[in-house]
């Protein structure tokens, strides 16, 4: 008995040592970005595109801002690119994308534009730089880029009409992505 | 003329008096004002560089001195430390205040540390009794116990005893 009552102290501090360290585990192990996208695409599947329906400000200069989401593009064959105006591959694919997206509305397609971490009138002197003239997002809590799992940038993803995703890249997308999208606009 | 009474006197001091202790109170009202008003280096470190995650103020990289212009125009527009936080989240997200969320696992970096606080108070409250018992115990034990008197000093202390009767 005497024991047990000597040994209890030491054990109940153990265990809270050791569920302490078993917290800081987990957390380090989840903080990480999903891949949950990424490891749907490699086994041959074509995930829905998350948070669809969330509603993103539009990125303008305007006081009024309006609001649009992925869901209102149901239909048509989208490029996401997830991009900010500090990121420098950013800035070397914004041409590539204006290209694309003139072919694309051709087919009923468009590239998205969705901002993340950045202030708004950096993002806006950026598309008036390249002259971008597709639609831009501004993802302002960070919460769509991470249920793409977007922790570097840029990352994009080709979204069928039917609103699921057939390519990932995360890094500066090429040519033969983008051909890749709009060989999907034209086929439907 | 001179003040004619004393009863006059006492009603003017008291009027300064009250003049003096609504001056003194509108001061710290005209210092708050002042102190509201903020400053680029209070702002910077309480806030991260969102590309290089580390605190804005020993942050070097082109965005956190984007972040550092934007701080600067809002302050030389007037707005207050707390306005400026709330556009800065606006602008780059939550993650700019360096903040651990209210939800999800985030949690736990509120409620760990106040569970253990919790935790010592109450081991404190159970073990304190108990060591101070054991403290009381201890002493009683080294206290050194009073040596009885022999006959000789017991017969001096009565005959002192019996002088002061």
């Amino acid at each position: 008995m005497l024991l047990v009552k000597r040994l209890a102290l030491p054990t109940l501090i153990s265990l809270v040592g050791v569920a302490l360290l078993g917290l800081l585990i987990y957390g380090v192990t989840h903080q990480a970005a999903s891949r949950t996208l990424d490891e749907a695409r490699a086994h041959g599947q074509d995930p829905v595109a998350p948070q669809a329906t969330r509603k993103l400000p539009v990125l303008s200069g305007d006081a009024a801002v309006s609001s649009d989401s992925l869901a209102a593009y149901r239909g048509k064959v989208v490029v996401l690119n997830f991009w900010a105006s500090w990121c420098e591959p950013c800035q070397l694919e914004a041409p590539l994308l204006e290209r694309a997206q003139s072919q694309l509305e051709r087919h009923d397609g468009t590239v998205l534009g969705v901002t993340y971490l950045d202030a708004s009138p950096d993002s806006l002197s950026f598309v008036r730089h390249y002259h971008l003239t597709y639609p831009n997002l501004r993802d302002n809590s960070g919460t769509f880029a991470h249920s793409y799992g977007t922790d570097q940038l840029p990352e994009s993803f080709v979204i069928d009409r039917y609103g699921r995703i057939v390519a990932i890249s995360r890094g500066e997308i090429d040519q033969a992505f983008v051909d890749h999208a709009i060989a999907l606009a034209e086929s439907a | 003329m001179s003040l004619p009474t004393v009863s006059l006197r006492r009603p003017l001091a008291l009027l300064s008096a009250s003049i003096a202790l609504i001056g003194a109170a509108c001061a710290p009202t005209n210092a708050s004002a002042t102190v509201a008003r903020t400053s680029l280096p209070v702002i910077e470190r309480q806030v991260m560089c969102v590309t290089c995650k580390i605190p804005l103020n020993v942050a070097e990289s082109p965005q956190a001195d984007r972040e550092r212009a934007f701080i600067q125009g809002l302050i030389e527009e007037g707005e207050t430390e707390a306005q400026i936080k709330r556009a800065l989240v606006n602008q780059y997200g939550p993650t700019v205040l360096g903040l651990p969320s209210t939800h999800g696992f985030d949690l736990a970096a509120y409620l760990v540390p106040l569970v253990m606080v919790l935790a010592l108070l109450a081991a404190l409250i159970l073990l304190l009794p108990r060591w101070r018992r054991r403290a009381r115990a201890q002493a009683a034990l080294e206290a050194p116990t009073p040596r009885a008197l022999d006959a000789t000093d017991a017969a001096r202390l009565e005959a002192d005893l019996a002088r002061f009767d």
